[in-house]
């Protein structure tokens, strides 16, 4: 029994450690990315390599999640105002569901799951093929020449992204409550303009977005970097990837939540 | 080649140049517990193309390492044209590095850029010339290699050996004094083992370089390199001229030239009694 328990205390101990460890090599590491970041934006072509890669590629399934989950928000939102008799409201409950709330973090996980998981494999794979060693052997940086494009193409694009998946979002409730079910445009649009605040809903979801991108980023390009040279560790790196960058969002998101809505 | 032989230092241009670009110094390097070099000692004269042999694990490999600054020596020195490598800063490292070239075991070629632009990118990274002058020195590089004609292909669409020139002419792009070969020969068949042997040796009177070619391809290198150094457990068991080799009575050397299986180099791995193992002792 107590050897069970020792036993059970020296693992809690090591998980300890290690996740301590870990913490403090992806800050070390994080800490070089922005010291050598210099590069990236005399060289903006780099940059903008970079916002296609994370960006613009993941346009598809933000755009085409963004309508789908405005669809459903208006149809659900419409479905419970009816009862309240204030159906008008569906485009404010619809808008500030997505600035606030639904565009950061869904954009997030999808950004993770798009962005973040081929952002990793990819530095996995430049690791395990040597692709790394040869540029640093070629007295180029990888640092400033690979990873930290990287980062800032992602911390750059997540914020576009989180904006365009709102704008579908409310797209979509637009379409069915206004064009299919008959919801009036004016009542839907002027009572949105009204209850949105620019500072309050807009400005805070914009900020969750850039703190939420900076943080998927900073997982994906360090668990590249961090996967053992092999097929199943670049494997490992990638679900670690998704799995971190979707707990941290979320964490993250009831932190700022608190801060921001609540006044705490 | 040896660096027990005296170092003779000539005033050139104002500067004290070696007669070795490379020296290892008493160097020990350990991974973990598993100690890798030990206490070794080497030089690797200007202009000459040295092959350091040795089984796997013998520390052939982390010995490249080193001379790159990709790892440091936990004892002992390792200096590059005079210059110790450990405590040279992150931009003098890079400068050192301009002068260097790596060939890696299996080429390393950037995987999303075509031939052309995987010779072109040390070139585009370190100096600012017009784009013609560019493609230029790149189809010449290729030239050298005999891939000019396949300057527009992707790494996908090359054969090993293909791949393999592809990245010594990335390597020699800068025109480096140093030029190191990670296993050059592994993994090709007869012909191609042959072109890339050749164009080692061509290459490394052509630009008067220093070459290292880490390998256990006896009959390849026997053939182009000028002196030969046998690794094994991280110290030098055998050194000299390949002909010196060839009739070398040194064990390790022996098996090694000759290919028995067995000898220094054991071919079991150590492990307990066999019939222990399989249950049939008393």
């Amino acid at each position: 029994m107590n050897s069970a328990m020792v036993r059970g205390l020296r693992l809690v101990g090591q998980l300890a450690v290690d996740g301590v460890w870990r913490m403090g090599a992806a800050s070390r590491f994080m800490s070089i990315v922005l010291r050598r970041s210099a590069t990236t934006f005399r060289r903006i072509h780099l940059l903008i390599d970079e916002v296609y890669f994370a960006g613009a590629l993941s346009l598809i399934i933000i755009v085409v999640s963004g309508l789908f989950v405005g669809l459903v928000l208006g149809l659900q939102g419409y479905e419970t105002l009816k009862r309240y008799g204030s159906a008008e409201a569906v485009g404010t409950l619809v808008a500030l569901s997505l600035v606030r709330e639904l565009g950061p973090v869904v954009s997030a996980l999808l950004f993770a799951s798009r962005a973040g998981s081929a952002i990793t494999a990819e530095i996995g794979i430049m690791k395990s093929t040597e692709q790394l060693s040869a540029m640093e052997m070629m007295a180029v940086d990888p640092y400033s020449r690979v990873l930290a494009p990287m980062f800032w193409g992602g911390f750059i694009s997540m914020p576009l992204l989180a904006a365009i998946f709102s704008a579908m979002g409310v797209f979509g409730g637009y379409l069915i409550t206004v064009v299919v079910i008959g919801v009036d445009a004016g009542a839907f649009w002027s009572q949105m303009q009204s209850n949105v605040d620019f500072w309050d809903d807009i400005v805070n979801g914009v900020i969750k977005s850039i703190v939420f991108g900076g943080a998927v980023t900073a997982i994906a390009v360090f668990e590249g970097y961090d996967a053992p040279p092999t097929a199943e560790g670049v494997s490992h790196a990638v679900t670690r990837t998704v799995v971190t960058s979707a707990l941290a969002v979320l964490a993250l998101d009831f932190v700022l939540t608190a801060f921001m809505f609540t006044g705490v | 080649m040896s660096a027990r032989m005296p170092a003779r230092h000539d005033k050139l241009k104002g500067k004290v140049q070696t007669r070795q670009l490379v020296e290892f110094d008493g160097v020990d390097f350990s991974y973990g517990a598993n100690s890798v070099l030990r206490n070794l000692s080497i030089g690797f004269p200007r202009g000459k193309l040295v092959a350091i042999m040795g089984g796997s694990g013998s520390g052939k490999t982390t010995l490249l390492r080193l001379i790159g600054g990709q790892i440091k020596a936990h004892k002992g020195g390792v200096r590059f044209d005079g210059e110790e490598v450990s405590s040279m800063s992150h931009a003098r490292l890079y400068a050192a590095r301009r002068r260097m070239g790596m060939l890696f075991q299996f080429g390393a070629l950037f995987t999303d850029l075509s031939v052309f632009e995987n010779v072109a990118f040390p070139i585009r990274e370190h100096l600012r010339l017009p784009e013609a002058m560019v493609k230029d020195l790149v189809l010449m590089k290729l030239h050298a290699v005999g891939l000019r004609g396949a300057h527009k292909l992707k790494p996908a669409e090359l054969s090993g050996g293909m791949a393999r020139r592809v990245a010594l002419a990335r390597a020699i792009a800068l025109d480096p004094q140093l030029i190191m070969y990670d296993e050059p020969f592994t993994g090709l068949d007869p012909i191609s083992m042959a072109v890339i042997a050749n164009l080692i040796r061509r290459l490394n009177s052509a630009l008067g370089a220093t070459s290292i070619v880490v390998t256990h391809d006896v009959a390849e290198s026997f053939k182009i390199v000028d002196y030969v150094c046998f690794l094994s457990r991280g110290e030098i068991v055998a050194q000299g001229t390949p002909e010196q080799m060839r009739t070398s009575n040194e064990p390790y050397v022996r098996q090694f030239v000759e290919g028995h299986i067995d000898g220094p180099v054991r071919f079991h791995y150590p492990a307990g009694a066999y019939e222990t193992d399989l249950g049939l002792g008393g």
